[in-house]
């Protein structure tokens, strides 16, 4: 089965980068999403199916940890695995992602071998029976 | 090593660090200086994102337009003849991650910081100013002929407040920094 994944950063450059790795990564992927912000990625939430988020931590609106806080905090959602993906390296930001239930984060700059590394158990395991 | 030895090192290991991973580019390190006072005016891209915390100030990022056009071409790997807003993201982009992994070297040294989202200015014979007074620590790299330079200003948050008190009531002052 495929999986679909939702990849949230405000930079368009970002999310068209992680659109052309995740292709690279040869996983079974059906749909990328994408979203601007933490907002927008609820929206997708709320009428997509969407197996992985990919999330960036630092956006205006909604960041990433609030948007990690309000998928886990939904019945309906706080099975889908979420991924940072973010330049804060910093203890604090990370251990606050690990504690609101993060699958894992990946730091900025990345390479295809990050991201195929770092997604692949994390994606078997997320793909829809 | 003092700070200002920590931020050129720092600087310099993020800058060439993101060109190789997210390029796949090994630029070169240049001239490394320090700038105080009002700054030459300037044309071509330039990006600026803020930091704060007990210390705080501004990174930035400036390259010529055909530089930008280029960092963008090779990043998104796509064609770029103009500066767009697919190029300015890029370079803010790119200074996100620069700073950002400066600023994660830093915390170390300075505590807890936290990271503003970039602005990015493109034009012709204009002049940009910190409010701070902090002298800019400033480091090129060359890519070909192409230069793109990398600034950091810091300055301790009681340092700005002391400036403050002074200009804003009294000759004499009761707060030694």
């Amino acid at each position: 089965m495929e999986s679909n994944v939702l990849v949230v950063d405000d930079s368009a450059a970002i999310r068209k980068i992680l659109q052309r790795v995740l292709r690279q990564t040869g996983m079974a992927i059906h749909t990328i999403h994408e979203a601007g912000d933490g907002q927008e990625a609820l929206g997708v939430l709320g009428t997509q199916k969407v197996d992985l988020v990919l999330s960036d931590i630092n956006m205006p609106k909604m960041d990433g940890l609030q948007l990690l806080a309000s998928i886990k905090g939904s019945p309906q959602w706080r099975q889908i695995p979420v991924v940072m993906i973010t330049t804060e390296g910093g203890e604090t930001k990370v251990s606050e992602a690990v504690k609101l239930g993060a699958a894992g984060y990946v730091r900025k700059p990345f390479t295809a071998d990050q991201i195929k590394e770092k997604l692949a158990g994390i994606l078997e395991s997320a793909m829809p029976l | 090593m003092n700070l200002n030895e920590i931020i050129v090192k720092s600087v310099t290991e993020s800058t060439l660090q993101v060109f190789s991973t997210m390029l796949g580019v090994d630029i070169v390190c240049g001239e490394v200086s320090v700038q105080s006072g009002m700054p030459e005016a300037t044309e071509g891209v330039v990006s600026f994102i803020g930091l704060a915390g007990s210390w705080a100030g501004t990174g930035s990022v400036s390259c010529s337009p055909i530089l930008a056009c280029r960092i963008c071409a090779q990043m998104l790997m796509c064609e770029a003849v103009a500066v767009n807003e697919e190029v300015l993201d890029t370079v803010a982009e790119l200074t996100n991650m620069i700073i950002g992994s400066v600023k994660t070297e830093l915390e170390q040294h300075l505590g807890p910081l936290g990271l503003s989202i970039p602005t990015v200015v493109y034009g012709r014979n204009f002049k940009t100013k910190s409010a701070g007074g902090a002298e800019w620590i400033v480091v090129n790299f060359q890519w070909d002929d192409e230069t793109l330079v990398v600034k950091l200003c810091l300055e301790p948050k009681e340092q700005a407040a002391h400036v403050l008190f002074h200009t804003s009531t009294t000759d004499s002052c009761a707060l030694e920094v």
